[in-house]
């Protein structure tokens, strides 16, 4: 069997039509993050378990990582990388600012339209 | 600087195990460490819905949907379609809906995944634990009834009874490995508390029943008919359901746990011919009667009636019927299951006369049982049914016994 056949398959539909509780997109978006959220815990979980086996075989103290304190210009690279995350994942939140400031903003099919047109 | 302070082990947890607990049997997949996390997170997910957002939908229930409704109608709400009709219409019930039945899908996923990407070696192994053993009884013949076919129960995918190759026990595996999400570990180790409250059900109160022959419909694969089986080691156990993946899987699950005196049969439970009058001292069913249709459930009751020798027990395990001291939110969050998760016949079933039920299939109304059991699992890992508080409206490991003696 296929990776792609086996993928398919776990995410399958259901025999029984699906209830949707709020608005359908809304519920798709949600739908996603929540899957995203299992995958960090996921995640969350994984690293605790590599925290704990490196603590068990002496490579690390788990002490150290509480305590850790970055260097100066470490300290920068982690900021700028949690800046650059928020921006990412609020991308839509900045474009929504910056469409309420550009009230004369066009879309496309209208430009097409416009173009299209015989005067 | 101060430490930052780690979650302490020592303070009171309350809440699933991790899935690790679980007992792995020679049947079991194979599961991943990241695979495992995404049980446990499912499983935590359920627990707070009902610890934390559960008690959100009650208070909107009481403080804004009765009220609004009483207001609208100038009367109260009369029965739970109005109290759920009523709730669709406030945001709270709506989200928790919502992030329920994706945590339901997100199970289904992840279970299903797991058997999915190593069906073939599953497969094999099931094929070397039962390989010519008489214990396995299928029977290709047998249709899959519409309340089964319909609309796949628990959402999964295929149900009980879909085959994707010959020899496939993907949905036995799968119901059996991930169903720890919904449970959440009450059911134990093996997921066979239910079972165990059964036993313990009949040994303190039929202590003179010596069973001899005992028949369960809709076994599924095996969790409550192994516990039978082995609390009874002489008695000849036959487990029977309409899915030939869950069949082949219950066998090989419960040779690989040592349990030998069981049979799984591919039957209807509605027509069980191929066992003659009067041939099991002992017929049980457990969780299985909400997944029927009104006709299939007469039928069913008909053939335990005409299966059991004289003197011989049914005992039916169910979830609380709807009475009408029970309060409408309750009610309406119990049918829940109904119209979201795809358990159709579930609202109808809780509201049957179940004693008449039984009288019409032939039980004498004097000879009819009724009892409670919760689930009984090993308590040095697993969090008790008794004493979890937690309301989970239908998924708690608390049951009602109904049965009848021939």
């Amino acid at each position: 069997m296929s990776v792609m056949d086996a993928l398919a398959e776990a995410g399958a539909k259901p025999a029984g039509k699906r209830p949707w509780f709020l608005d359908e997109e809304v519920e798709t978006i949600l739908a996603i993050t929540m899957a995203v959220a299992q995958e960090l815990a996921v995640t969350r979980q994984r690293a605790d378990t590599l925290e704990r086996l490196l603590e068990e075989k002496n490579l690390l103290s788990r002490e150290e990582i509480e305590t850790f304190r970055p260097s100066a210009e470490a300290s920068v690279e982690r900021a700028l990388a949690n800046q650059e995350y928020l921006a990412r994942i609020l991308r839509i939140v900045q474009q929504r600012n910056e469409a309420a400031k550009q009230p004369n903003d066009i879309s496309s099919e209208d430009v097409g339209n416009d173009l299209a047109a015989r005067s | 600087m101060s430490q930052p302070q780690r979650n302490t082990p020592a303070a009171a947890y309350e809440g699933p195990p991790d899935y690790r607990a679980l007992g792995h049997h020679g049947a079991f997949p194979q599961v991943s460490h990241d695979e495992i996390e995404r049980i446990n997170f499912l499983a935590q997910m359920n627990r707070h819905l009902a610890a934390r957002v559960v008690p959100g939908v009650k208070s909107a229930y009481e403080t804004s949907v009765e009220p609004a409704f009483r207001k609208r109608h100038g009367r109260p709400i009369a029965d739970r379609h109005e109290a759920r009709k009523a709730l669709l219409e406030h945001p709270a019930f709506n989200l928790w809906s919502a992030l329920r039945r994706m945590t339901m899908e997100q199970r289904q996923q992840a279970g299903r995944w797991t058997v999915i990407r190593q069906r073939e070696a599953l497969a094999e192994k099931v094929a070397d634990l039962t390989r010519d053993d008489d214990a396995l009884q299928l029977d290709s013949s047998v249709a899959v009834p519409r309340y089964v076919a319909a609309v796949d129960h628990h959402c999964m995918p295929g149900s009980y009874h879909s085959e994707y190759f010959a020899g496939d026990v993907t949905n036995g595996a799968n119901y059996d490995h991930a169903g720890f999400v919904t449970t959440a570990g009450l059911l134990g180790r093996y997921n066979d508390g239910a079972g165990k409250a059964v036993v313990g059900w009949v040994q303190k109160n039929l202590p003179d029943f010596r069973p001899q022959d005992i028949l369960e419909i809709g076994c599924t694969v095996g969790h409550s008919a192994l516990p039978i089986a082995q609390a009874w080691p002489d008695a000849r156990m036959v487990g029977v359901d309409i899915g030939a993946p869950v069949l082949r899987y219950g066998l090989a699950r419960a040779k690989s746990l040592g349990v030998n005196n069981i049979r799984f049969v591919q039957a209807d439970g509605e027509d069980l011919s191929r066992f003659p009058d009067e041939s099991f001292d002992w017929i049980q069913t457990t969780m299985f009667l909400h997944e029927l249709s009104t006709t299939a459930l007469a039928r069913i009751f008909r053939e335990t009636r005409r299966l059991l020798r004289p003197g011989g027990i049914v005992l039916h395990v169910e979830q609380p019927q709807y009475t009408p001291d029970m309060p409408m939110f309750e009610q309406a969050m119990r049918d829940w299951d109904a119209f979201y998760n795809n358990e159709p016949f579930w609202s109808r079933m809780h509201e049957m006369d179940l004693d008449a039920e039984m009288v019409a299939a032939g039980f004498a109304r004097q000879n009819l049982i009724h009892g409670n059991a919760t689930g009984v699992v090993d308590r040095d890992l697993f969090p008790d049914a008794a004493e979890d508080d937690t309301e989970d409206y239908g998924r708690k490991a608390a049951w009602r016994v109904i049965g009848g003696i021939a």
